[in-house]
């Protein structure tokens, strides 16, 4: 049996030595300045970092929120690169349409539910060896290199936000990697964020035109989300944990 | 009356027989690890919605069972009980046994068992699981030291005494963190009880005994040594009230979460309409795994009959796993509470029960769990003096 030579392996895509100590020196990057978070989409050295003053957040106007709708839901699968693999048992899903319909009134709506980026966060918390974090930003994310596929932060968080890769992937997002045997969930397009852009839901909802999601800093007062939150009413999802998710509902 | 004598057992050719087949049974695990490993978690029953399946059912049975198998050696140790000092290097060996078995499934039910070495130099501290991995390392060093202590000659009795008194403490924080895995989980409303861990201690207590009973008696038949009767239904008689405070604490996790409005769902859908949690709640662990083998052990017509305390702690063990099964599975098949007032759906599950159908490789690898800890045991008797020549009632005293 002839056995292919080293070099006949080696794909163009692999990583040569200076890659390797440029990826060593982000990774001391990490280290050096903390607070900073390379990890979440593979240590690209040309990230700004988390900034401490900022919490990045979602309001939802429920009213809004057409039910036959799911704009955000496919956006943030192309975006991430989760799909649909015919197995809707094991498939991640970042983020799901959820119909709900009042017992007693019989009311009906619709709305999207993703990771709620929790200030204390339960998954946070259980995690035994600290792959899931939160950024100084208040992003929760989970470091891909850490999580060795426990799951116990599934077990832990209140809104099923996280899913566990069951299968083998391929042709994986670069600015979100995922790996088999891991556990994954909504980034809140953390990619998109470094690079001053908006979730990739919140994007594809505007262009549908319903203008139900609105993103923004919570902690400016003078932004879009503050001042929307300043002047109605909403509620967190079960807020009686007091987890203070970064995700709020209008009109629910 | 003879001397005690701890002896190796010999290796005859039962033990061979039983030796080859629990490696068949730890082979065939290795199996279905490589097969699991290799293919993603998808070839097992488990899903996004049952996080945990069958394997953790057997993985927290054999760590719960490891801390109460303890309980015969702290029984002779710390409460200086003398009848059971004989049996107290047995129940050491089985317990460090037991855990290791529990933890290997554990492990190697992880989506990257590759990443031990993570889960060893990573820790965070907000996380019962993380102090696990410190309780367990440490239930091995502190009852080895009790083991090594136990066997060495000319050791004073306040050192045995002192390091039983550690092994003993350290096991009841050990199942109170298993408990508290449980006990924690604030977003389940199966969970999120207090309770928890003073049920998994009381459960550990009638499932380590259990396994214990089984285990020294099967040697003691198939190495040809004497049991004593009268040791054996003492024995049985513990398991009887240890089995009893099981039920009450189980009574009182569910009367409590009755009380409480928010909880009446999920005890309606465990106590009545859960379908096959609801059968092993009522029949597996309260009928067969409670009130049975309660029976079996006080009522007068079985209470001095060796063969009813042998048969109450095979059904004790059945009534253990079919506890776990309905606090493992059953609290992750009912739906998460995140809109209460409402019935939600969605193409992720929400508001509907969790269907969980196990895979035999998931089983595989729960029972090569079990027969990992017997063959660590047998090793144990093999190449240690761990087990006295008699066991007789005269011998030890009874």
């Amino acid at each position: 049996m002839n056995l292919p030579s080293i070099s006949m392996a080696k794909k163009p895509s692999e990583m040569s030595r200076r890659d390797f100590l440029r990826s060593g020196a982000a990774a001391s990057t990490i280290v050096i300045a903390s607070g900073v978070t390379l990890m979440a989409y593979g240590g690209d050295a040309s990230a700004k970092g988390a900034d401490a003053n900022k919490r990045w957040g979602l309001l939802i106007d429920v009213n809004k929120c057409a039910s036959n709708c799911t704009a955000c839901v496919s956006a943030c699968s192309k975006e991430n690169g989760w799909e649909d693999t015919g197995h809707p048992e094991t498939d991640a899903q970042w983020i799901r349409k959820v119909d709900l319909k009042e017992k007693s009134t019989g009311h009906e709506l619709s709305l999207p539910v993703m990771c709620q980026h929790c200030e204390s966060a339960p998954c946070i918390d259980v995690c035994p060896t600290g792959a899931s974090f939160k950024r100084a930003d208040g992003i929760v994310l989970v470091d891909k290199h850490t999580c060795i596929g426990c799951r116990y932060c599934m077990m832990a968080c209140p809104y099923k936000a996280r899913s566990f890769i069951h299968e083998k992937l391929e042709n994986q997002k670069k600015h979100a990697p995922r790996g088999k045997g891991t556990v994954e969930s909504c980034t809140l397009c953390v990619h998109r964020i470094d690079a001053g852009g908006t979730p990739a839901c919140v994007e594809a909802c505007n262009k549908t035109g319903h203008g139900a999601m609105i993103f923004g800093d919570l902690n400016d007062p003078a932004s879009e989300i503050s001042i929307a939150l300043t002047k109605y009413p909403s509620v967190a999802l079960r807020d009686d944990l007091g987890l203070n998710p970064g995700v709020r509902y209008q009109n629910l | 009356m003879e001397r005690i004598i701890y002896r190796e057992i010999p290796a005859n050719r039962g033990v061979w027989q039983l030796a080859i087949l629990l490696g068949a049974f730890i082979a065939a695990a290795a199996g279905a690890v490589l097969f699991i490993e290799h293919h993603g978690h998808i070839v097992t029953g488990m899903n996004n919605q049952i996080v945990w399946g069958l394997p953790h059912v057997f993985a927290i049975f054999l760590i719960v069972a490891a801390s109460g198998a303890l309980n015969v050696a702290s029984i002779a140790s710390v409460f200086g009980k003398t009848p059971y000092k004989p049996l107290a290097r047995l129940s050491a060996l089985l317990a460090l046994a037991l855990l290791a078995g529990g933890l290997a499934v554990l492990v190697l039910d992880l989506g990257r068992p590759d990443r031990l070495i993570v889960a060893m130099t990573k820790y965070n501290f907000r996380s019962i699981f993380a102090w696990n991995i410190y309780l367990y390392t440490g239930f091995f060093a502190v009852v080895g030291v009790y083991l090594a202590v136990q066997m060495t000659r000319n050791v004073s009795a306040s050192l045995v005494h002192a390091a039983g008194t550690l092994a003993f403490i350290w096991r009841l924080a050990l199942t109170t963190g298993t408990g508290s895995i449980f006990g924690w989980l604030v977003a389940r409303s199966a969970y999120d009880a207090a309770i928890m861990a003073p049920l998994f201690i009381v459960m550990s207590f009638a499932l380590g005994l259990a396994v214990f009973v089984l285990v020294v008696t099967g040697v003691c038949r198939l190495t040809g040594r004497p049991f004593g009767p009268k040791l054996l239904t003492r024995l049985g008689s513990l398991l009887g009230v240890f089995v009893a405070a099981l039920l009450y604490f189980t009574a009182v996790q569910h009367l409590s979460n009755l009380y409480v409005a928010e909880h009446a769902g999920i005890e309606r859908f465990i106590l009545r309409d859960g379908g096959i949690f609801t059968n092993l709640f009522w029949v597996g662990q309260i009928l067969i795994g409670g009130i049975i083998p309660m029976i079996m052990v006080f009522h007068p017509t079985g209470r001095f009959k060796p063969a009813s305390t042998i048969i109450a702690s095979v059904l004790v063990i059945i009534g253990g796993l079919a506890q776990l099964y309905v606090i493992v599975i059953g609290g992750q098949a009912f739906p998460l509470e995140i809109f209460p007032g409402y019935e939600s759906s969605s193409s992720f599950f929400d508001g509907v029960i969790n269907v969980y159908k196990p895979s035999y490789l998931e089983f595989a690898l729960g029972i090569g769990g079990v027969a990992l800890s017997l063959m660590i045991t047998g090793l144990g008797l093999k190449t240690l003096r761990i087990l006295p020549r008699s066991l007789s009632d005269a011998n030890v005293n009874l």
